[in-house]
């Protein structure tokens, strides 16, 4: 398993005639970590919406490793290599946590036991797989994260989105996270979009950050630049940020 | 002959637009329920039954028009309603939509056989000297019994919509429907409304059984129809919505006038339920709904 | 083998001769019963058997289904009129019947999945347009229009033709309920029957790890259509009448939904235990209510009953016999 490269061309989207995303482009490396950060409502989960295949962009692309997915079903999306968590997490609520996986894992190993082999190994590097047999609905805000985590990476993309994954977790927690995430690029070589708030992950982890205002790209750069970039500063003022 | 046809079929229209404004106040019940407190009310047509059947003990024992018991029987459905949503309904707010059903599917298998049990299974009309009278409008025939079930229904619709814009707890309910928890944080005993929701819900179907009595006689059998008829006009007009369901009641009394004037009488529900398909596909929040479903 | 392994595969043992002791008994029964007793058990299977098939939808896949009946009607009144009409037994009819019913719920599913209507929007998408049919077969000549179509009663047996006494139809009714119930079972442990549970719990969480929801769905009700119409070409030749009026009508479709809630959505037992419970309660309540001799009084002891267990079982009451003694299926 590797990476793949992302791709986004000038991506828009409007609802009702509100512009939420106006033509926003970059570009993830394979085998990068990257971070997509701004205030909310600047359109972050819309983007990651539009690369997952939930909408359609007006206009613009979204392409994995040269291929157009942009336009696709999300199922195809992740058909193409694409995992996504949700930023108000969703999971299947009746069913056990292993299950919750194993659904994730069927999509490239079709028989039940192979997969559910394979969801609980995810589980077993996520921590979460002492709590296999429990309904995921009695899961902790923590763990609901760590499980959306799971579930994509059990789809094994070449692509993982993640949409707020640290956002409620204590700092030892987020360490936690961190290492893994860190651990799993390392060892797989999977491309990583993260959008979030917590900037001492993003810092830790992303080698390149996209910050987005009011739905428009303003600035790009090294955590080291961005951190210094006029602009963002701008845009975070007054809005206080816990770090 | 045109002229003729073309009489009828406005005569047909009238008719239908008469009837139709007690439809909407039946439908008006089932959609503040729903617009409120997310439950859709399988036993809609069941309470429309018992209404109507109130009303005519009222007049063959009592010797009491539907129109002067009217409002005793919608206070009756009021405190009933009340009851039954703190005793029986509360619990199910929230619950998987198979659980709410089955839950009113029993009220309404309870409503339609204590009536059965108490009525029989005949059909019992009201038989008043209005209703051999007629108003005349030039050419326009106009059913006495229709003109004033058709104002007392609108009189009751406007009540309500003074009782939603104009009270404290109308307003409180209406901001527990738009905002169920920002409505707790504020202080606004939930449980209550909801219970003053189910209330004034059943006041409305209670009001509506009392005049319809007046138009057409009852029997047990209806009240499954009259769920349906109640579904359809709320999901045509919008569910939740109280202009939705006053002009989907207008609009499927008028589709079913005409279309038993031009099809059989009974092709008249083909015609509801394929309006009902319709604007299922093509506008499921209804045409008066605000968002999708 | 590899079918029965999957098919076994996790079930503890003491289920497993539990099942097979009731299916001995299930096969043995008409030596046992009478021909009330029969009668019964006959009604409690093919309830068992609409509710799993319903149950496909809704307890598996999470589609509330409220217009079943017109595939049962569907399925009922085709192989019933090409009998009447063209000689042509049901063991070939049914190949129409089960056909023009998956067509109707194709219909019915593509529209309803296409627009997105879930839940209570979906159900009454259904019932307009089992309501709709039933209004269509009330003026169409070939069904009999709403006097009904009659098959002949015919004392010979000519099991052929589905023509027969009790035991033929127990025999019939035993094996689609049996079969069923193995159907169901190997439906679940399958990528596809994970995949529905997924569909029910979170759409859009389904479509994001690669589930295809509206095929899957169609998936759904195209078998429960075609097995709903098996039920239907069953009733029509055990009862040999049909009318628009019951055949479509909406408490036929809620009669086929009690089973599954009362005994335990998305269970594989669930629907079998809530057809012994219902068809139990509605035999002795009958005979309470014949003491009296009012009408209506068994309807309202079943309301009462309904009301009460779904104030105390919502979730059924297969799960919770299952836990309190051991039996290890809950919902997953």
């Amino acid at each position: 398993m590797s990476g793949a490269r992302l791709e986004l061309d000038g991506i828009a989207k409007s609802f009702r005639g509100l512009r939420a995303v106006h033509a926003v482009s970059f570009e993830v490396p394979g085998g990068a970590i990257n971070a997509l950060i701004g205030p909310n409502g600047a359109g972050k989960t819309t983007i990651f919406n539009m690369i997952a295949g939930v909408y359609r962009p007006d206009s613009g692309s979204v392409r994995l490793d040269g291929r157009q997915i942009s336009g696709l079903r999300p199922d195809l999306v992740c058909d193409a290599g694409v995992g996504r968590t949700f930023q108000i997490v969703k999971p299947f609520k009746g069913l056990s946590v292993l299950e919750n996986v194993t659904v994730g894992a069927l999509h490239r190993r079709p028989t039940l036991p192979d997969a559910r082999a394979y969801a609980a190994d995810i589980l077993m590097q996520l921590g979460l797989h002492d709590r296999r047999h429990q309904a995921a609905e009695s899961l902790t805000l923590p763990d609901r994260k760590r499980l959306e985590v799971a579930r994509a990476l059990a789809t094994e993309p070449k692509l993982l989105l993640l949409d707020e994954v640290m956002a409620g977790l204590r700092p030892t927690e987020i360490d936690v996270m961190v290492t893994f995430l860190q651990e799993l690029n390392r060892r797989t070589g999977l491309t990583i979009l993260l959008i979030e708030h917590v900037m001492r992950a993003v810092m830790a982890l992303a080698s390149n950050i996209v910050v987005v205002s009011y739905g428009e790209k303003i600035a790009e750069g090294t955590p080291a630049e961005i951190a210094r970039h006029q602009a963002v500063l701008d845009v975070y003022l007054g809005e206080a940020e816990p770090a | 002959m045109t002229a003729d046809f073309l009489l009828s079929l406005a005569q047909a229209i009238t008719k239908g637009l008469l009837t139709g404004m007690v439809y909407g106040l039946m439908a008006l019940g089932l959609s503040v329920i729903f617009g409120v407190m997310r439950v859709v009310n399988f036993a809609h047509g069941e309470m429309m039954v018992v209404g109507m059947y109130l009303a005519w003990m009222g007049f063959e024992y009592l010797q009491v028009s539907p129109m002067l018991s009217l409002p005793l029987i919608a206070v009756i459905f009021f405190g009933a309603g009340y009851v039954l949503q703190r005793a029986v309904i509360s619990p199910f707010i929230g619950r998987p939509e198979h659980q709410q059903f089955l839950l009113l599917l029993a009220i309404a298998i309870l409503l339609v056989n204590v009536s059965l049990v108490i009525a029989g299974p005949d059909a019992r009309g009201v038989q008043m000297d209005s209703q051999f009278d007629s108003y005349e409008l030039g050419p326009f025939v106009f059913d006495a019994v229709r003109v004033h079930a058709a104002l007392t229904a609108v009189v009751i619709a406007g009540l309500l919509w003074l009782f939603f814009t104009r009270t404290r707890t109308g307003k409180s309910i209406r901001a527990a429907a738009d905002n169920n928890l920002g409505a707790l944080v504020v202080g606004l005993d939930v449980r209550r409304l909801y219970a003053f929701t189910f209330g004034v819900g059943a006041a409305c179907v209670g009001a509506a059984g009392a005049l319809m009595i007046t138009i057409i006689p009852v029997t047990p059998f209806l009240a499954a129809e009259y769920t349906l008829l109640a579904f359809v006009i709320v999901i045509v007009g919008g569910l939740g919505s109280m202009t939705g369901a006053l002009a989907g009641g207008l609009l499927i009394g008028v589709s079913e006038a005409v279309a038993g004037l031009l099809l059989q009488p009974s092709l008249k529900s083909m015609v509801s339920f394929g309006i009902l398909i319709l604007v299922l596909l093509l506008r499921p929040q209804g045409l008066f709904g605000k968002s999708g479903p | 083998m590899n079918l029965l392994a999957r098919l076994t595969g996790g079930v503890p043992a003491r289920s497993l001769w539990c099942l097979g002791a009731l299916l001995v008994l299930l096969l043995v029964a008409p030596a046992l019963l009478g021909k009330y007793g029969l009668s019964v058990l006959i009604l409690v299977l093919y309830f068992a058997f609409v509710g799993q098939a319903w149950n496909i939808m809704m307890g598996f896949a999470g589609q509330l289904s409220l217009g079943h009946a017109l595939y049962a009607g569907v399925g009922g009144y085709i192989a019933a009129g090409l009998f009447f009409h063209y000689g042509i037994g049901p063991w070939a009819g049914v190949f129409v019947a089960v056909a023009a019913a998956v067509a109707a719920g194709s219909i019915v599913g593509y529209l309803g999945f296409r627009f997105s209507l879930a839940g209570v929007y979906f159900a009454l998408l259904t019932i307009a347009f089992s309501e709709f049919t039933r209004i269509a077969f009330d003026h169409w000549g070939w069904a009999g229009g709403s006097g009904g179509l009659f098959l002949k009663v015919d004392a010979a047996s000519d099991i052929l033709n589905l023509r027969g006494g009790p035991l033929l139809f127990y025999y019939v009714i035993l094996a689609l309920a049996a079969g069923t119930f193995i159907l169901c079972r190997l439906l679940l442990e399958s990528r596809l029957g994970r995949y529905w549970l997924a569909i029910r719990e979170d759409p859009e969480a389904a479509q994001a790890v690669g589930v295809p929801v509206l095929r899957c769905k169609m998936i759904a009700i195209v078998i429960s259509a075609a097995l709903t119409a098996l039920a239907g070409v069953w009733n029509a030749f055990y009862y040999n009448n049909l009318f628009p009026e019951t055949a479509f009508a909406m408490g036929r479709s809620i009669e086929f939904t009690l089973a599954p809630i009362i005994g335990g959505l998305g269970t594989l037992f669930g629907p079998i235990v809530g057809a012994v419970v219902l068809t139990g309660l509605g035999e002795i309540f009958t005979d309470l209510s014949e003491v009296f001799h009012i009408s209506g009084l068994k309807q309202i002891f079943y309301g009462l009953a309904l009301l009460v267990i779904v104030m105390y079982r919502p979730a059924g009451v297969w799960p919770w016999i299952a836990e309190r003694f051991g039996f290890g299926e809950k919902r997953r």
